[in-house]
C-alpha cells in the first residue's frame, strides 16, 4: 500500500497565555507557597520548559485541607443539590467553551497527540462534568437510600496519562456528591489543573470548595496522610495504591484505588480481522500505552494468529509518530524521561528473555521522549513484558487454542482492570465476559470511556467504580 | 407606571407606540396561524385586551402529531448526553428572559412580581433538573435480570413515541412540568396550552425555536381544550396524553375513555403544588421496558 505524506499540520498554540509561573489555589486564590519549592514543567516532546510550578509543603497542604474543610461545613455541604447542579453545569459549558485551550495545554504538557485530546480527553471531561451535574440533586434516586450524606474533604491524587481527564473522574463526583476537594494533579503534567482552578473562579465556584495543590510524590502522601482529609482517591501505580492502602488501614480513612493493568485483548477465529486490528492498536498505542486500562497483552487464537500478525505490522506501517500539535500525528511523545527509561529496561529485559521484537521503520526525532511502537512475539506466560505493566506502546503477543485457555490465561495476572474480547459470536462475548475477572469487558471494541459507564479494577488493579451511579458511592456515606 | 405596568404590551404606549407580538402556533418548527383562520382574544386578570391567540383546530391537531411524529425517530435515536444537553440548553435561553416570562404571567395572573418570579425560576430550574436524568432514567430504572438459566438479561426504558399533552393552568411552570418529563426521554410532544393564559406557551415555543429543540420535538396549541382535546385523545398516532389541564372531569373522564381505543398511556393526575420537586411518574409514564435475553453460554 502507498504511503502518502502529510504536511505538517500543527495546531496552533497562540489560544494559550500561559504565565511563566503558577501557584497554589487555595480557597479559591492563587497563593504563594508557605514551605514548599518551585519546580519546571517541560514539554515532553521537545523538552522546552513550559512554566514554573509550585512543589506545595506540608504547611502548604495542610493550608489547603482547611479551607476545605471550611468550605465543606459553611458553605458546600449545607447547599442544596439543585445549587451544587447549578455550578457543576456552569463548569462542564465552561470546559466545552474553552476546549480547544484545554486540548492544546494538555498535549503540549503531556505529548499526546492533539486529535486524542481534542476529540477524546477534553469533550469527555466536560460529558463527566455534565453527567454529574444532574446526579447533585437526585442523589436520593442513586440507590443509596434515602438521604445520602457526603464524606467530607476528599483528598485526590491523579496521574499524568490522562491528566484533565482524571481530574474530572475525581473532583465532578465529589462535589456532586457535597464534599469538597484537594486535589493533586502529577508532577509531570500540572497545568490544565491549574487551569481548572481558573474555570472555578470563572464559575463562581465558593472559595475552598476546590484546591489544586502541585508537587511530586511528598505533596501526595503529606496530603494522603493528612488527619484532615475523610476520603482518598488514587489513581496511579499499583505500587503506591498499595502504600495509600496500608496508611489508610491504619487512619481508617475511606478509599478507592484505580491501578494497573495487564489487560488481555483477546482474538478469537472468527473476528472481524480489520476491526480486531483497529481495536489493537487503539488498544495499546492510543495514548503511546500510557492507559492503565490498555491492551497490553494481545491473545491471538492460533488458527488465525499469521492473519493478525501480518495486518498488524502493515498497520503500524501506516502509525505517524511525531509533533503532538499535529493533527496528523497518531503517536506523540512518552511522558517522561523516567518513563522512558522504564520502557526501555522493560523491552530490553524482552529481548534478553528470547521474545522476539519488532517495530515499524520509524524516525525518532532528536529532542525530546520517544518510543516506537513496538510488538513482542514468541512471548510466554513467564516472560516479565507478559507480567509487568509496561505503561508504554509495546504489546507482547501470545496465543491460544479454547476459549477455555484464553481464560486462563487472560486471568493469569495480579491485575484486574480491564479485558478485550473480538469474536461474531454473541454467546462466546457472554461467555468469556462471566469468566473474566475484570472490571471492564470491551466486546469488539476497546478503550471506550462514559461518564455513565462504571470503570476500576479487580484484584491489584484496585478497587472502587468511577463514572455511572455505581461511581457515587465513593463518596457517600453509604 | 400605570397601573397596568404589568401589562407587557402596554407598559411600552405610554413612551412609543409599541410594536405588538402576533401569538401563533408552533408545529414542526414554524409558527402557523391556525390553519382555520381563526383566533380568540386573550385578556388580563383584570379582563382588559392582550392579545389575539390563534384558536387551534383539528386539523392543526393533526399537523401537529404528524411532525411530533416525524421528529420522533431523530429524537429519541439521539444520546441522551445529547438530549440533555439541549434541556440544559433551554434553561440558558430562558434564564435570558426571565424578565419578559416575569411581565407576562403577571399580566396573565395579576400575581405580584416576587410570586411571578419565584414561578419564573422554578420553571427555569425544572429544565435543569429535567436535563439531568436523560442518562440517569435508565441507570435508575434499567436492570440486568439475574434469569435461572445461562442467559445475560437485562431491561431497558424506551420512549412510547408521540405524547399529547393538556397544560394545566400555571401558564409556564405547570407548563415546563408536564413537557419536559415527556421530551427528555426521547418522546415528541403535541402541547395544547392552557386555554385561559395561553401566551407565555407562544413565548416558550419561541425560546425552544432559538435553543438546539429540534422542529417537531415540542408543539404548541392555542384554543379551546374541550374542542382540541378529543381529536388528541382518540388520534391513533398518539401513545400517551397528560390530563393534568383536562378543564372539567366530566371531560377528562370521556379523554381518558377516548385514550382506550389504542391504548394510549394515560396520566390523569396533577401535583396539588407544581413548586414542588416533582416525582418520577411523568417520566416514567412515557417509558416502554424493553427486555432483551441473549445467551450466554456456548
Amino acid at each position: 500500500m502507498p504511503k502518502f505524506d502529510y504536511a505538517p499540520a500543527p495546531e496552533s498554540r497562540s489560544v494559550l497565555s500561559l504565565q511563566e509561573s503558577y501557584g497554589l489555589f487555595i480557597d479559591g486564590k492563587f497563593t504563594d507557597t508557605v514551605d514548599g519549592r518551585t519546580f519546571k514543567t517541560i514539554s515532553p516532546a521537545t523538552e522546552e520548559v513550559l512554566a514554573e510550578v509550585t512543589e506545595a509543603g506540608p504547611a502548604d497542604v495542610d493550608r489547603a485541607v482547611g479551607a476545605a474543610r471550611k468550605a465543606y461545613e459553611q458553605t458546600w455541604s449545607t447547599m442544596a443539590g439543585k445549587d451544587r447542579s447549578k455550578y457543576l453545569f456552569r463548569i462542564a459549558r465552561i470546559i466545552q467553551e474553552r476546549a480547544r485551550e484545554l486540548a492544546v495545554l494538555e498535549s503540549l504538557d503531556n505529548g499526546k497527540p492533539i486529535r486524542e485530546s481534542r476529540d477524546t480527553d477534553i469533550p469527555l471531561v466536560a460529558a463527566h462534568f455534565f453527567y454529574h451535574a444532574g446526579w447533585a440533586d437526585k442523589l436520593e434516586f442513586a440507590g443509596y437510600g434515602p438521604s445520602p450524606r457526603p464524606l467530607g474533604v476528599a483528598g485526590q491524587v491523579v496521574p499524568w496519562n490522562f491528566p484533565m481527564l482524571m481530574l474530572a473522574w475525581k473532583i465532578a463526583p465529589a462535589l456532586a456528591c457535597g464534599n469538597t476537594v484537594v486535589l493533586k494533579p502529577a508532577e509531570t503534567t500540572p497545568l490544565t489543573a491549574l487551569m481548572f482552578a481558573e474555570i472555578c473562579q470563572q464559575a463562581d465556584l465558593p472559595p475552598g470548595v476546590v484546591n489544586i495543590v502541585t508537587g511530586a510524590g511528598q505533596t501526595g502522601r503529606s496530603l494522603v496522610e493528612h488527619p484532615g482529609i475523610d476520603k482518598v482517591a488514587f489513581t496511579g501505580s499499583t505500587e503506591v495504591g498499595k502504600q495509600i492502602a496500608r496508611a489508610c488501614a491504619v487512619s481508617h480513612k475511606k478509599n478507592t484505588l484505580e491501578l494497573g493493568g495487564k489487560a488481555a485483548n483477546i482474538v478469537f477465529e472468527d473476528a472481524p480481522i480489520d476491526q480486531a486490528v483497529e481495536g489493537i492498536v487503539n488498544g495499546i498505542f492510543f495514548n503511546q500505552g500510557h492507559v492503565c486500562c490498555a491492551g497490553s497483552r494481545l491473545l491471538v487464537q492460533e488458527s488465525v494468529y499469521d492473519e493478525v500478525l501480518a495486518s498488524l505490522r502493515r498497520r503500524l506501517t501506516t502509525l505517524r509518530l511525531g509533533d503532538p500539535l499535529d493533527k496528523n500525528t497518531d503517536v506523540g511523545a512518552i511522558n517522561s524521561a523516567a518513563q522512558l527509561a522504564k520502557i526501555r529496561e522493560l523491552s530490553d529485559v524482552g529481548e534478553a528473555e528470547g521474545a522476539e521484537r519488532w517495530s515499524p521503520p520509524c524516525e525518532l526525532p532528536v529532542r525530546g521522549f520517544w518510543f516506537p511502537p513496538t510488538i513482542f512475539t514468541g512471548v510466554s506466560q513467564a516472560h516479565r513484558i507478559a507480567r509487568e505493566e509496561i505503561f508504554g506502546p509495546v504489546l507482547s503477543v501470545l496465543t491460544f487454542r479454547t476459549p477455555a485457555e484464553a481464560v486462563e490465561k487472560a486471568n493469569n495476572t495480579p491485575y484486574g482492570l480491564s479485558a478485550g474480547v473480538w469474536t461474531e459470536k454473541g454467546s462466546l462475548i457472554l461467555w468469556m465476559a462471566s469468566r473474566l475477572r475484570a472490571g471492564v469487558v470491551w466486546a469488539n471494541t476497546f478503550n471506550r470511556f462514559d461518564p455513565a459507564s462504571p470503570f476500576g479494577g479487580y484484584k491489584e488493579s484496585g478497587y472502587g467504580r468511577e463514572g455511572g451511579r455505581h461511581g457515587l458511592e465513593a463518596y457517600l456515606d453509604a | 407606571m400605570p397601573k397596568d405596568s404589568a401589562n407587557p404590551a402596554r407598559v411600552a404606549d405610554t413612551a412609543r407606540v409599541a410594536v405588538r407580538k402576533t401569538y401563533k402556533l408552533y408545529i414542526g418548527g414554524a409558527f402557523p396561524r391556525s390553519e382555520s383562520g381563526r383566533s380568540y382574544v386573550v385578556t388580563d386578570s383584570r379582563g382588559g385586551f392582550l392579545a389575539n391567540a390563534a384558536l387551534g383546530s383539528r386539523k392543526d391537531a393533526r399537523d401537529a402529531v404528524s411532525a411530533a411524529r416525524k421528529a420522533f425517530p431523530g429524537w429519541s435515536g439521539a444520546t441522551a448526553y445529547n438530549r440533555g444537553q439541549v434541556l440544559y440548553r433551554v434553561a440558558e435561553l430562558m434564564e435570558g428572559r426571565r424578565a419578559q416570562f416575569t411581565a407576562e404571567i403577571r399580566a396573565a395572573e395579576g400575581i405580584s412580581a416576587a410570586k411571578a418570579e419565584a414561578f419564573v425560576d422554578a420553571a427555569i430550574d425544572r429544565w435543569v433538573w429535567y436535563a439531568g436524568w436523560s442518562d440517569k432514567i435508565a441507570q435508575v430504572r434499567g436492570s440486568s435480570n439475574p434469569v435461572a438459566g445461562p442467559y445475560f438479561n437485562f431491561s431497558l426504558p424506551e420512549p412510547t413515541g408521540v405524547v399529547a399533552v393538556l397544560a394545566p393552568r400555571g401558564p409556564l411552570l405547570g407548563l415546563v412540568s408536564v413537557v419536559a418529563p415527556a421530551i427528555v426521554t426521547g418522546n415528541t410532544v403535541v402541547v395544547v396550552a392552557s386555554e385561559r393564559y395561553p401566551l407565555p406557551a407562544v413565548t416558550l415555543s419561541e425560546v425552544l425555536a432559538t435553543s438546539d429543540v429540534p422542529g417537531g420535538v415540542v408543539n404548541v396549541l392555542t384554543g379551546k381544550v374541550a374542542e382540541i382535546a378529543p381529536w388528541l385523545a382518540s388520534h391513533m398516532d398518539v401513545n400517551a396524553i397528560d390530563l393534568a389541564g383536562a378543564p372539567s372531569d366530566e371531560l377528562r373522564d370521556e379523554l381518558a375513555v377516548a385514550a382506550t381505543d389504542n391504548l394510549k398511556r394515560v396520566v390523569s393526575h396533577a401535583p396539588s403544588d407544581w413548586l414542588a420537586t416533582p416525582t418520577l411518574d411523568r417520566m416514567l409514564a412515557y417509558l416502554e421496558t424493553k427486555t432483551v435475553w441473549h445467551p450466554a453460554a456456548m
